[in-house]
C-alpha cells in the first residue's frame, strides 16, 4: 500500500499559491478548500469477493461571499487558481444585495496529523483475511442464502485558506463496514445488517466474530417471525436505535440552515421553550473525542464545539455554520462540513447522542404491559416535522419481559409530540459509529450517533 | 487514456479505460431568495484490467499519473474476482439523441429568472410559503476504451428544475414539491408550478384517518417514494443471482397483475436516463421486465450475465466503482382509468403523493413502511384533506398482484421513471389518535 499515498501538493509552494490566489478580489469574504483523497473498497457477494478496488482523487474549491450571495467553483485542475477565485467572486456579486458580514472567529493556521496507523497502512491482505473470516461465519448458517459485506477506508488531507488570514491542514481517516446477512425461504427473503465505523483504527472493525454469528442467526429467525400489528405502541428503544432516533427526531431540527431563513419556524424553535422532560439532555459535538464526527477544526475553518441542543428538556441552542450564526445573532459552534471538494459546506451534526440518566434496562421494561422492544437500524429520515426511523430487530415485550421476536418495524414520530413522550432514560449510553447522514444530496457523511436505552410513550409503528 | 491503456495492456490480458468529464451549473434559491450560483467540473478516469484471469481495479479523480493508476489496478488483480467475459467490441452503437445544443445558450441569468418567476407564480397562490428552488444544468461527456478494440464516446445535456415549498402554520409543516428534467433545457415553469399548487389546493384542510387496511392510489410521485425501491432491487441480476430475490425462480410467472407491465428504456430520445452505450461499452436496448403480469427478464451487466449464463442487457452503470446492473429510464405501462374515477370509486381511502422512510426497511422482501409526507384522505368519492401523523406499510408483491386500476395518463418523476396512478387494495394504514 505504500508508494502511493504521497500528497502530490507540496505544502510551502501550494500555500503561497493559495494565499497569493486569496487576495485582492472585490468580495467580503474568499475561502479556498484542496483535498486529497485515497480510498479502498472492498466488497462481497456471498462467496465473491466482488470487488476490490481503489480510488485517488484531487480537488478543490472556492467559495466567495458578496453582499450575502454565495459563488462556489468546484474542479480537480488545480492549476489557474487565481481564475477560479475570479469566477466565485463575479457570481457571488451577481447575487450580492444586503448588507451582510459572516460571524467573527479568530483567524486560525494550523496543522494537524492524526497518528500513522490509519487503515491505509494496513495491507489489503490483512484487510481480506478478516472480512473471509466474517464472509465464511455467515454463509455456514443453515438457511443463510446470500450475504453482502462492504468495507471502505479513506484517508484525506484537506487543506483550508480563507481571505481573513486562516491557514489550516488536516489530515482526517475513516473506515466504515457493513455486513448483511440475507435469508431465504419459499419465496420470503429477510436480512440483518450491522454497521461499524471508525475514524480510521481498523482495530474497531476486528474481533466481530459472535456478533456476526448471531446476526446471521437471526435473519434465519425472521423467517418464522411475525409482522407486528400497525398501530400506537409504548417502545423501548436500544442505545443503537435511540441514537438514530435522536439524530432524526431532533439533531436536523437544531441545524441552524432549516431555521435562519423561516420566521415562522424561529417561532417554533425559540431558545427556551420546552421539548421534553427535564431528564433529557441531547447533545451534538466535534469536539467529543475519538468519535467518526470528531474533528478540531469545521470546513469554515472554526474551532469545534460541544452543545448542548436541549438540557433539562428545555432548548438550549442550536447547530451553526458562520452564515446561520451571524443571521441568527448567536454564537457559531463549527458545524458547517462538506462531503467532499465538489459540495460548499452546510450545517451538519458530528456526534449526537441523548446523555445517560440513572434507570437500568430492567428499570425500563418492567411496567410494560404490551409494547415492543426495536434494536439496531436499517435507516432513518426525516421532513423535519415528520420523522421515520426503522430497526433491523424487534421483539414483542410482554408483562415486562422481552418475548417473540418481530419482523423489522419503522417507527414513526412528530418531534413537538415524540421527545415530550420519552418517559425514562436508562444509565447506558453507547455510541454507534456505523452511520452516515445524508442531506442535500451529500452523503454519506460520517458522523456518530449514541444514546442510553430510553422508553417512548405512544409511539406510531407500520405494520399488517 | 490511450496512454493509460497502452501501459495497462502490458501488464495485463485485458485492460478497459473509462472517462466521464462533466461541466454542471446549479443556481440556488433559499427561503424565495437566490443564494447561490455554482460552477462544477469534474474529471474521473476508472481503469478495469484482466490480469491472471482476474478483474483488478482502480479510478481516480483529477489527474493521477497514467503509471499510478495502473499501479493500483494491478495491486488489486490478485484479490478481485475471476473474469467471466471479454471487454465488448461493438461495430455500432444504436443512435440515441442525448444531447441538445441549446442547453449551451441558457444563461445564468435565464435560470434566476426562471427560478423567481417559479417562485412568484407559487407565491400568489400561497404567499406564506417558503421555496427552496434549484435550476440546474449541465454537459457529461463519456468516453470508453479497451483492449479489444472496444470503443465508444458520446455527450450528454441535461437540465432540471426542481422545487421544495414548506408552509407553516402554527406548528403544522405543509412540504410541497415536484422536479422536471430533460436533456433539453427546462424553460417552461408552469407544468410545475401547476402541480404544486394542485398539491396546496387538496392539502387546504388536514383530515383525521384511522388505522385500518384500506385501498390507497399512488400518485406518479407516490409510485416512485413507495413501491419502486423494492422493484428495482427485485430485477437486479446481481440480487437474482445471488438468490436475494423473490422473482429469482419466478421467469416466465404470472406474478403481478395482468395489467402491469414494466420495462427498461435506454434508448429514448432526449431523457436524461438514456444512453447509447453503458458504463462498460454494451450497446444500449430497451428490455421488458414484467409483460402483462408476467416476469420476462432482469438487468444484467457482462459479469453477472456470465455468472447467471445469459446476455447483458446494457445495464453496466458505475457508482464509483465496478459496473453493476441499474435501470436506465424505468416504464410502467399506462391503464385506462382516470385518476378522478379512482377517488370516486374509493368508500374510504388515501391518496399518497410523497412517502418517507418507506426503502429503509426490508426492501429485498418487496416491504415497505413510510411515513405520508404529503397525501389525502379519500371519503365518499372525494378527497377531503390531507392526513399527517399517517403510516402506510404494505409489500409490493401484494399491492401489485391485484391492482384495482392503472391511470390513463403518464408522467416523469425525476428524469428516470414514467408511470401512471396506481390504484391498490388492502394497504395498512396506521394514524396517531387524537
Amino acid at each position: 500500500m505504500t508508494g502511493y499515498n504521497t500528497w502530490t501538493l507540496e505544502s510551502n509552494k501550494m500555500r503561497d499559491r493559495i494565499v497569493n490566489s486569496l487576495q485582492g478580489h472585490k468580495a467580503d469574504y474568499v475561502e479556498i478548500r484542496l483535498e486529497e483523497t485515497q480510498i479502498t473498497r472492498i466488497i462481497y457477494r456471498g462467496e465473491r469477493l466482488e470487488e476490490v478496488g481503489r480510488t485517488s482523487s484531487l480537488g478543490g474549491n472556492v467559495r466567495a461571499l458578496a453582499k450575502g450571495g454565495w459563488g462556489f467553483v468546484s474542479f480537480n485542475n488545480i492549476q489557474n487558481l487565481r481564475d477560479k477565485v475570479e469566477l466565485a467572486v463575479k457570481q457571488a456579486r451577481f447575487i450580492g444585495k444586503e448588507d451582510f458580514k459572516l460571524s467573527q472567529t479568530e483567524p486560525i493556521i494550523d496543522v494537524v496529523v492524526t497518528k500513522k496507523s490509519g487503515p491505509t497502512t494496513i495491507p489489503l491482505s490483512s484487510k481480506k483475511r478478516l472480512l473471509d473470516e466474517y464472509n465464511d461465519i455467515i454463509l455456514s448458517t443453515p438457511k443463510i442464502r446470500t450475504c453482502n459485506i462492504g468495507y471502505y477506508d479513506s484517508q484525506r488531507k484537506v487543506t483550508f485558506a480563507s481571505s481573513e488570514g486562516t491557514y489550516i491542514e488536516q489530515n482526517k481517516a475513516d473506515a466504515n463496514l457493513r455486513l448483511t446477512a440475507i435469508a431465504s425461504e419459499d419465496g420470503q427473503v429477510q436480512q440483518v445488517g450491522l454497521s461499524l465505523g471508525s475514524q480510521g483504527d481498523f482495530a474497531a472493525i476486528g474481533g466481530l466474530q459472535e456478533q456476526v454469528k448471531q446476526m446471521a442467526q437471526r435473519a434465519v429467525d425472521l423467517l418464522s417471525a411475525p409482522q407486528a400489528k400497525a398501530g400506537e405502541y409504548t417502545i423501548v428503544l436500544d442505545p443503537v436505535l435511540a441514537g438514530v432516533f435522536v439524530h432524526e427526531a431532533f439533531g436536523h431540527l437544531s441545524e441552524a440552515d432549516h431555521v435562519y431563513e423561516n420566521k415562522r419556524l424561529q417561532e417554533i424553535m425559540v431558545l427556551g421553550r420546552r421539548f421534553g422532560d427535564k431528564y433529557l439532555n441531547i447533545v451534538d459535538g466535534a469536539a467529543v473525542p475519538g468519535l467518526r464526527g470528531s474533528y478540531k477544526y469545521d470546513d469554515e475553518g472554526v474551532p469545534a464545539t460541544k452543545t448542548y441542543l436541549i438540557r433539562e428538556g428545555i432548548l438550549e441552542s442550536r447547530l451553526h455554520s458562520r452564515e446561520t450564526s451571524a443571521k441568527m445573532n448567536e454564537k457559531p459552534t463549527g458545524n458547517a462540513r462538506a462531503i467532499s471538494y465538489l459540495y460548499p459546506p452546510i450545517v451538519r451534526m458530528t456526534n449526537t447522542y441523548i446523555e445517560p440518566g440513572t434507570l437500568s434496562f430492567e428499570d425500563i421494561i418492567s411496567d410494560i404491559k404490551e409494547g415492543i422492544y426495536a434494536k439496531d437500524w436499517y435507516g432513518g429520515t426525516t421532513s423535519l416535522e415528520m420523522f421515520t426511523f426503522s430497526a433491523s430487530e424487534a421483539y414483542m415485550i410482554r408483562n415486562g419481559k422481552i418475548a417473540e421476536l418481530l419482523r423489522p418495524v419503522v417507527l414513526s414520530g412528530n418531534v413537538f409530540v415524540t421527545l415530550d413522550n420519552i418517559d425514562a432514560i436508562g444509565n447506558d449510553l453507547q455510541m454507534n459509529q456505523g452511520g452516515g447522514c445524508g442531506k442535500r444530496g451529500q452523503s454519506p457523511l460520517p458522523v456518530s450517533n449514541g444514546s442510553p436505552h430510553i422508553r417512548i410513550r405512544r409511539c406510531l409503528i407500520g405494520g399488517s | 487514456m490511450e496512454e493509460i491503456l497502452s501501459k495497462a495492456k502490458k501488464l495485463a490480458e485485458q485492460a478497459e479505460v473509462f472517462q466521464v468529464s462533466s461541466k454542471v451549473t446549479p443556481v440556488h434559491f433559499e427561503a424565495n431568495l437566490l443564494k447561490q450560483i455554482q460552477s462544477k467540473e469534474n474529471v474521473s478516469t476508472a481503469l478495469r484490467l484482466i490480469k491472471g484471469g482476474k478483474i483488478g481495479f482502480a479510478q481516480s479523480d483529477g489527474y493521477i499519473e497514467p503509471e499510478t493508476l495502473v499501479e493500483m489496478a494491478v495491486e488489486t488483480c490478485p484479490f478481485g474476482m475471476p473474469a467471466k467475459f471479454d471487454f465488448p467490441n461493438p461495430k455500432v452503437y444504436p443512435k440515441i439523441e442525448t444531447f441538445d445544443h441549446q442547453i449551451d445558450n441558457v444563461t445564468v441569468e435565464e435560470m434566476v429568472n426562471l427560478g423567481d418567476q417559479l417562485i412568484s407564480s407559487i407565491k400568489q397562490h400561497t404567499p406564506e410559503i417558503l421555496c427552496e428552488v434549484s435550476a440546474t444544468k449541465g454537459i457529461i461527456s463519456v468516453n470508453i476504451i479497451n483492449s479489444q478494440g472496444g470503443e465508444v464516446s458520446y455527450s450528454k445535456s441535461f437540465f432540471n428544475l426542481s422545487l421544495e415549498g414548506v408552509l407553516i402554520k402554527g406548528e403544522d409543516m405543509l412540504f410541497v414539491g415536484d422536479s422536471y428534467s430533460s436533456c433539453h433545457p427546462v424553460l417552461d415553469f408552469r407544468p410545475l408550478a401547476e402541480e404544486v399548487i394542485k398539491q396546496l389546493e387538496l392539502a387546504k384542510r388536514n383530515a383525521i384517518i384511522s388505522t385500518k387496511q384500506m385501498p390507497v392510489i399512488f400518485t406518479p410521485n407516490g409510485v416512485a417514494s413507495s413501491l419502486l425501491a423494492p422493484l428495482v432491487s427485485a430485477f437486479n441480476g446481481k440480487l437474482v443471482f445471488d438468490g436475494a430475490s423473490p422473482l429469482k425462480s419466478k421467469l416466465g410467472e404470472q406474478v403481478f397483475d395482468k395489467k402491469f407491465s414494466l420495462q427498461d428504456d435506454a434508448t429514448l430520445s432526449y431523457q436524461v436516463a438514456s444512453y447509447p452505450s453503458d458504463d462498460e461499452g454494451v450497446s444500449s436496448q430497451r428490455t421488458p421486465l414484467v409483460d402483462n403480469g408476467v416476469v420476462s427478464h432482469f438487468l444484467y451487466d457482462i459479469q453477472t450475465a456470465a455468472l447467471a449464463n445469459t446476455q447483458s442487457t446494457g445495464n453496466g452503470s458505475r457508482h464509483g466503482g465496478l459496473p453493476t446492473p441499474s435501470p436506465s429510464s424505468l416504464i410502467i405501462g399506462k391503464g385506462d382509468t382516470p385518476f378522478w374515477d379512482m377517488v370516486r370509486d374509493i368508500t374510504e381511502g388515501l391518496v399518497v403523493e410523497f412517502l418517507i422512510g418507506a426503502e429503509q426497511g426490508n426492501t429485498l422482501n418487496g416491504d415497505f413502511s413510510g411515513n405520508v409526507l404529503l397525501g389525502y384522505k379519500v371519503e365518499g368519492g372525494e378527497i377531503t384533506g390531507r392526513v399527517k401523523d399517517t403510516m402506510v406499510s404494505g409489500n409490493v408483491y401484494q399491492a401489485l398482484r391485484q391492482i384495482e386500476a392503472i391511470g390513463h395518463e403518464t408522467r416523469w418523476v425525476e428524469g428516470f421513471l414514467s408511470t401512471p396512478c396506481l390504484y391498490c387494495t388492502g394497504l395498512s394504514i396506521a394514524a396517531k389518535i387524537g
